[in-house]
């Protein structure tokens, strides 16, 4: 009887004991997959049976996005510098993989807003929420990775040996979207600001990276793409899933790794906020 | 098996009147938190907020079952919510031991787009059940809910009274150490009400329970002390159930106003209860006489032929338990009366009740005078049960096993 777990509630910040946040932080983590799963098969479920084009949503922007640009080079209204790879292949595979980036970096907000009655009632761990939305986010990549290498094959552009490598790049893609997204969801649970500027800044934030336009080879312009650290990310991942050899690794596997620290720095914000932004938004 | 589950020491939140402010002092609290330092500051209030619970301290051990009561917004469900974790207290210090199941609210914190059975599944696994356990647990949650064949269509086409079942047979199913239960017996039939206090007897043997309701019946009859919270304060904390209860109605009095209705052929100008010794009192003693005056006016001198006195007492949930009814005769000429009941015994269980005296006059019964909630009275007994009316009654011991 006397191990029992004890669980103790002060006005202390958890920052107090570094050490035992972690410890439970990882338990949550673990204690949520369950959740999480089930969470996420619902959802995709839901999310297909209401929709009379099911599935197709998952890709059907991207699609209508690349049409749109090869619209505009076509009839000349933008004049894009030559690409290493055909035009359609690159704008279609940028669209799509800045499609999966987006998708990341929406769910953790979307996922907390929809479950505020959850949880303002139920204590479970709040991880599970960031969980479900990137197995979600995968589903859903999946499908688009799916579509896109078909669609490339038709184009005669096949990724080859660098194909192992493409879920490399898109959990990369993923990882810096959930980061970010888990970044603003404390702040964004408070003001609904937040999640009506988010798409207004990746916008501009798509334009100085190459998604659609090619690298800039000079200028300050080009000195914003170097710079952007999605730049390297989505990059590279284009370059895998065309078979080509990518650049900039050394900057990716940075990215990368400043990406992690970020994501558990987030990752800690998050569960500090939560109690909070729970007590602010039932009252 | 008397080990201490809860231990709350000095436990207060604060709250905010106003939703942009609350919002702004969400991210000044959030700036906090991320810097390390204490929420809620040094327990001094901002603009616009107030104490939604205040230095609310008690122990509850495996066996026990405290019962919370108070009236809307006195910071039941607050309280809750920071023994769940949900919310970080502002002052004080919160230890639960053992596993805490949770029905905080209507609707129990079920995702509306799942399945009864998903939900069941969900919760358990959040209390850190396996799979095993859980496939185990299923049919006696879904046959204790009476769900039936619902079981497998998403909870939000369930009706309230179905997700409150759910809930509170997947929180009483999961074996948890800690209860928490949030009025959960205000929506259920009364078969399923019967079917919860069953359990929850149960469970309390091997549980500490915290039980939040109105009702004082069903408090008295479940809990081994109660805790009566106004405006975020403890005002008393104690086994002794008659005594927290009778201040409870102390402060429902305040709220509650008498009604006059009728024609107006009669008016009553007061109505006063009187104790055994014929002394106007507000309390009285179970199983002592009591008698009722009632003084009033007829409207015009008319004679009003026999006129008839009808007085129903209803406890404080507003249930009529009990009635007197006399013809009061030709009274005499003037206009101005004054009757006295005299009732033979308070049968009544310990606690707060109104009277409501109609005046009926005619042949046909019009209603010359109604005053709802006319006089109040409280009844001791040292006994405090959970029907309205507790019977005098001896016993005899007749041994052996033949015909009574």
């Amino acid at each position: 009887m006397n191990e029992l777990p004890v669980t103790i509630y002060t006005p202390e910040s958890s920052l107090a004991s570094p050490a035992k946040m972690l410890r439970e932080m990882f338990a949550d983590l673990s204690a949520g997959r369950e959740l999480a799963w089930r969470l996420a098969v619902r959802d995709i479920q839901a999310q297909y049976r209401q929709a009379f084009l099911g599935i197709l949503w998952a890709f059907i922007l991207p699609v209508a996005n690349t049409l749109a640009w090869l619209f505009l080079t076509g009839a000349g209204i933008v004049t894009v510098s030559s690409t290493s790879l055909p035009y359609p292949v690159y704008v279609f595979t940028g669209t799509m993989l800045w499609a999966i980036f987006m998708d990341a970096l929406n769910s953790p907000l979307q996922q907390a807003n929809a479950a505020k009655g959850m949880l303002a009632k139920l204590n479970f761990p709040r991880e599970a929420l960031i969980v479900s939305g990137i197995y979600q986010t995968l589903f859903n990549a999946g499908i688009k990775l799916a579509l896109v290498l078909i669609a490339i094959a038709v184009l005669g552009v096949f990724p080859g040996w660098g194909a192992l490598l493409i879920p490399f790049g898109v959990m990369s893609l993923i990882l810096v979207g959930t980061a970010v997204g888990v970044l603003i969801t404390p702040i964004g649970l408070l003001y609904s600001d937040v999640g009506k500027a988010v798409p207004l800044l990746m916008q501009f934030l798509m334009y100085v990276t190459p998604v659609v336009f090619p690298m800039p080879k000079e200028g300050w312009a080009a000195t914003l793409f170097a710079v952007n650290p999605l730049t390297p990310v989505l990059v590279t991942a284009r370059d895998w899933l065309t078979g080509q050899t990518p650049e900039s690794l050394g900057y990716f596997l940075l990215v990368n790794l400043a990406t992690v620290s970020l994501l558990l720095a987030v990752w800690i914000v998050y569960r500090l906020a939560m109690p909070i932004l729970i007590e602010r938004m039932s009252a | 098996m008397s080990e201490t589950l809860i231990r709350v020491e000095g436990v207060s939140k604060k709250f905010c009147r106003s939703l942009k402010k609350s919002l702004w002092y969400g991210l000044q609290d959030l700036g906090r938190e991320m810097t390390g330092q204490r929420h809620g500051g040094n327990g001094e209030l901002r603009p616009d907020e107030f104490w939604a619970v205040k230095d609310v301290s008690f122990e509850l051990k495996r066996g026990e079952c405290l019962g919370l009561i108070g009236r809307n917004g006195a910071g039941k469900t607050t309280l809750l919510r920071m023994l769940n974790g949900l919310i970080k207290p502002d002052t004080g210090r919160i230890e639960m031991r053992g596993r805490v199941g949770a029905l905080i609210a209507l609707g129990a914190g079920f995702n509306p787009i799942l399945s009864g059975r998903e939900n069941i599944k969900v919760n358990a696994s959040v209390l850190g059940l396996s799979k095993r356990e859980i496939d185990a647990k299923l049919k006696e949650v879904i046959d204790f809910a009476e769900i039936g064949e619902f079981i497998d269509s998403p909870v939000q086409s369930f009706s309230s009274g179905m997700q409150v079942r759910l809930g509170f047979a997947v929180a009483a199913a999961l074996e948890s150490d800690i209860l928490l239960l949030d009025e959960v017996l205000a929506v259920g039939d009364a078969a399923f009400r019967v079917k919860c206090f069953n359990r929850i007897q149960e469970i309390i043997k091997r549980c500490a329970v915290i039980f939040v309701s109105h009702s004082m019946p069903h408090v008295t009859r479940v809990c081994s002390q109660l805790l009566l919270l106004h405006r975020g304060k403890c005002l008393t904390h104690g086994s002794k159930l008659g005594q927290v209860v009778e201040r409870y109605h102390e402060i429902m009095d305040t709220a509650i106003t008498p009604s006059v209705e009728g024609s107006g052929k009669v008016q009553i100008t007061s109505v006063v209860v009187l104790n055994g010794q014929k002394k106007p009192c507000s309390t009285l003693v179970h199983g002592e006489p009591f008698s009722i005056v009632i003084q009033g006016q007829f409207a015009d001198d008319k004679l009003i032929r026999t006129p008839k006195l009808l007085i129903s007492i209803s406890d404080q949930e507003d249930t009529n338990v009990a009635q007197v009814y006399e013809l009061l005769g030709t009274l005499n000429a003037d206009k101005k009366f004054t009757v006295r009941l005299d009732l033979k015994i308070a049968l009544f269980n310990a606690g707060r009740y109104w009277l409501t005296v109609n005046i009926l006059v005619g042949d046909k019964g019009e209603l010359a005078c109604v005053i709802r909630r006319a006089a109040t009275f409280t009844v001791q007994h040292d006994y405090v049960g959970f029907a309205p009316i507790i019977l005098p009654s001896t016993t005899e011991v007749i041994s052996g096993d033949g015909p009574p």
